[in-house]
């Protein structure tokens, strides 16, 4: 690998992390935003990777592997909430989770 | 700025290739993702996206995390959230109460947009025809970084490493108190 700006990877990762932001604003079903903060989270990683890559430094990968497992507790939780309230409510939206408000 | 290595480094006409392919595979499912009606669909384009990212890190010449990627991602994230969709009972086929209103829709896709635009116009202006200076770090040419991970990882980041398992650990417990039945 050169040492020069990667700018392609840059875009690409800035265009998935859009599309994944459109996504979490548009959509209201949990599960489908959850997705679409996977793919903002697979941006980030691949900006990382791709920084690491340029500067030739291997700490871009070693963030890549903890936002990975951070990725995997995130979606563990998020899922066993989306469950526990699907059970209670079948067919909430996001929205409706408004009654939680005390 | 910078000495005569990195003027010389070449760009390799395959991996543009490569990347080009790849990048439009992504950026296509990555849109089908976000509009699809279906639950499962939006599932199944997210794996074509993660497994893209997963070939632009072999691209990079990062294998040890493009294997991570496609076994934490693609073999453990989507088959959980094909669960979430069984479990939720969320219907199976077409679905149009996906989305919000068309009003918060808009102004959403606005905001999003204007993040886009913002990272789009940070790129191009700080990175336009720029070349980054090395910190004297040299470690393609030590043969594979798989070992030079691990080495990073169990001693710069040995800490961190600690906490990431607590964190996973209380993950663990944190979803068996929320899918317990009481």
């Amino acid at each position: 690998m050169g040492n020069d700006v990667n700018i392609g990877y840059l875009t690409l990762s800035a265009i998935l992390f859009g599309v994944g932001a459109i996504g979490l604003l548009v959509r209201r079903n949990a599960l489908v935003m959850l997705m679409c903060i996977e793919l903002m989270l697979n941006a980030v990683n691949l900006t990382f990777v791709t920084f690491g890559s340029m500067l030739n430094d291997i700490t871009g990968q070693v963030v890549v592997f903890f936002v990975l497992v951070v990725a995997a507790a995130e979606v563990v939780v998020g899922l066993g909430i989306i469950v526990a309230v699907a059970r209670r409510r079948p067919g909430a939206t996001a929205d409706d989770l408004r009654v939680l408000r005390g | 700025m910078t000495g005569t290595v990195l003027a010389a480094a070449p760009v390799y006409l395959p991996q543009q290739i490569a990347f080009g392919l790849i990048a439009v595979t992504m950026i296509v499912a990555a849109i089908r993702v976000v509009t699809t009606k279906n639950v499962v669909h939006a599932a199944l384009w997210l794996i074509v996206v993660l497994a893209g990212v997963a070939a632009q890190f072999i691209v990079l010449a990062s294998e040890f995390v493009a294997v991570t990627q496609v076994l934490v991602y693609i073999g453990a994230i989507v088959v959980l959230f094909l669960f979430g969709v069984m479990l939720t009972r969320a219907p199976i086929g077409k679905e149009v109460e996906l989305d919000n209103e068309p009003a918060q829709r808009v102004v959403g896709a606005v905001v999003a947009l204007f993040l886009l635009a913002c990272m789009g116009y940070v790129l191009a202006d700080y990175f336009g025809g720029r070349k980054l200076e090395l910190n004297g770090k040299v470690v393609a040419e030590l043969g594979g970084t798989t070992a030079q991970i691990s080495d990073s990882i169990f001693s710069t980041y040995l800490v961190p490493f600690e906490v990431v398992s607590v964190l996973l650990l209380a993950a663990l417990i944190g979803a068996i108190v929320l899918a317990r039945r009481d």
